[in-house]
């Protein structure tokens, strides 16, 4: 039987298999990004749920000190990230990658 | 096309279904570093667990971490000389009262969770989160542009963090103790002026990743 936070690191571990997805298939650059950020957003939600102790206990400090310094990080890489694409954008006129693959819905 | 997606998906979902095999049907063994952290805290000059961790336990790594905030600053600002503003708020008198208002809560907001990570949930990141936030806000509504005196601040605003961690990190060489293990007397006032610098550095660089570049001259 799986208790409460097994599923909730299970749903971060799905959450970083759909970014996952979306960043390998989505020629776009952006979506590359907002893919990156789920997986990142899936991986935080493992380490809560790992964290987790019971309502007795406290939390595992450890998994948490990683998150809280994580999603400020994963804050300054997608920042980055987005400054690249930008550039990529300005420089190249679109911000999608292989733009001479056949189009494919609209992204 | 659609082949290849395929291909990608099947992997993922047997990626997926591994790893919540591997939570699921693995129990974690309850003697973890968890024990051994909590165990520690009375020695740490703070009594919040994950403040002790972020700041003395593994303190260097939070200092890279301070580190890598300020490399993406650099890193956009080696790119995009000056910032473009990309979303244009029409300037509505609801939208101005409300951020005139809410500034300076935030800014209240900031300093207390800053101020209550010591001891309780809370501390630098959160505090510059807050911090950030408001910096959003604030150059989202157009109420600032920044003057030049500001624009000169802006480098050592941003430094700030980093410098006073390194600084700290130093200390505690030349006083002859590790790399970041601050004298028990000591400890806390340590980890506060840390944490003091690091807030404002946070807040200071999440605000500048959203303007995306070095803030433009008062023109307009």
């Amino acid at each position: 039987m799986l208790e409460s936070t097994q599923l909730y690191a299970i749903a971060g571990i799905v959450l970083f298999g759909m970014g996952l997805y979306a960043l390998i298939v989505f020629p776009h650059l952006l979506r590359k990004i907002l893919g990156m950020n789920i997986m990142g957003t899936g991986v935080f939600m493992v380490f809560v749920a790992i964290g987790y102790r019971g309502l007795d206990e406290l939390p595992d400090p450890v998994p948490h000190a990683l998150v809280i310094t994580g999603i400020v990080v994963a804050v300054c890489a997608t920042g980055l990230a987005l400054a690249l694409a930008t550039q990529i954008g300005i420089k190249t006129g679109t911000a999608r990658l292989t733009p001479d693959v056949e189009e494919d819905d609209g992204s | 096309m659609t082949a290849g997606r395929g291909f990608v998906l099947l992997l993922i979902v047997l990626l997926v279904l591994v790893l919540a095999g591997i939570i699921a049907l693995v129990t974690p063994d309850k003697a973890r570093l968890a024990d051994l952290a909590i165990a520690n805290v009375p020695q740490s000059g703070v009594l919040n667990p994950v403040t002790a961790v972020l700041l003395n336990f593994r303190g260097y790594d939070t200092l890279l971490e301070v580190a890598v905030l300020f490399l993406a600053i650099v890193g956009i600002w080696s790119m995009a000389r000056h910032a473009r503003v990309w979303i244009k708020i029409p300037d509505t008198p609801v939208l101005v009262v409300f951020v005139r208002l809410l500034l300076p809560l935030m800014v209240i907001a900031a300093g207390y969770l800053f101020w209550l990570g010591a001891d309780f949930p809370g501390g630098a990141f959160q505090g510059g989160a807050v911090l950030g936030g408001m910096g959003v806000l604030w150059v989202a509504a157009a109420l600032w542009q920044p003057p030049a005196s500001f624009r000169r601040l802006l480098r050592p605003l941003l430094s700030l963090g980093i410098l006073a961690f390194t600084t700290v990190a130093l200390l505690t060489l030349f006083m002859g103790y590790n790399l970041l293990q601050y004298p028990p007397a000591q400890a806390k006032t340590l980890i506060i002026i840390i944490e003091g610098a690091a807030v404002l550095s946070i807040g200071a660089t999440l605000t500048l990743l959203f303007i995306g570049g070095f803030p433009k001259k008062r023109e307009d």
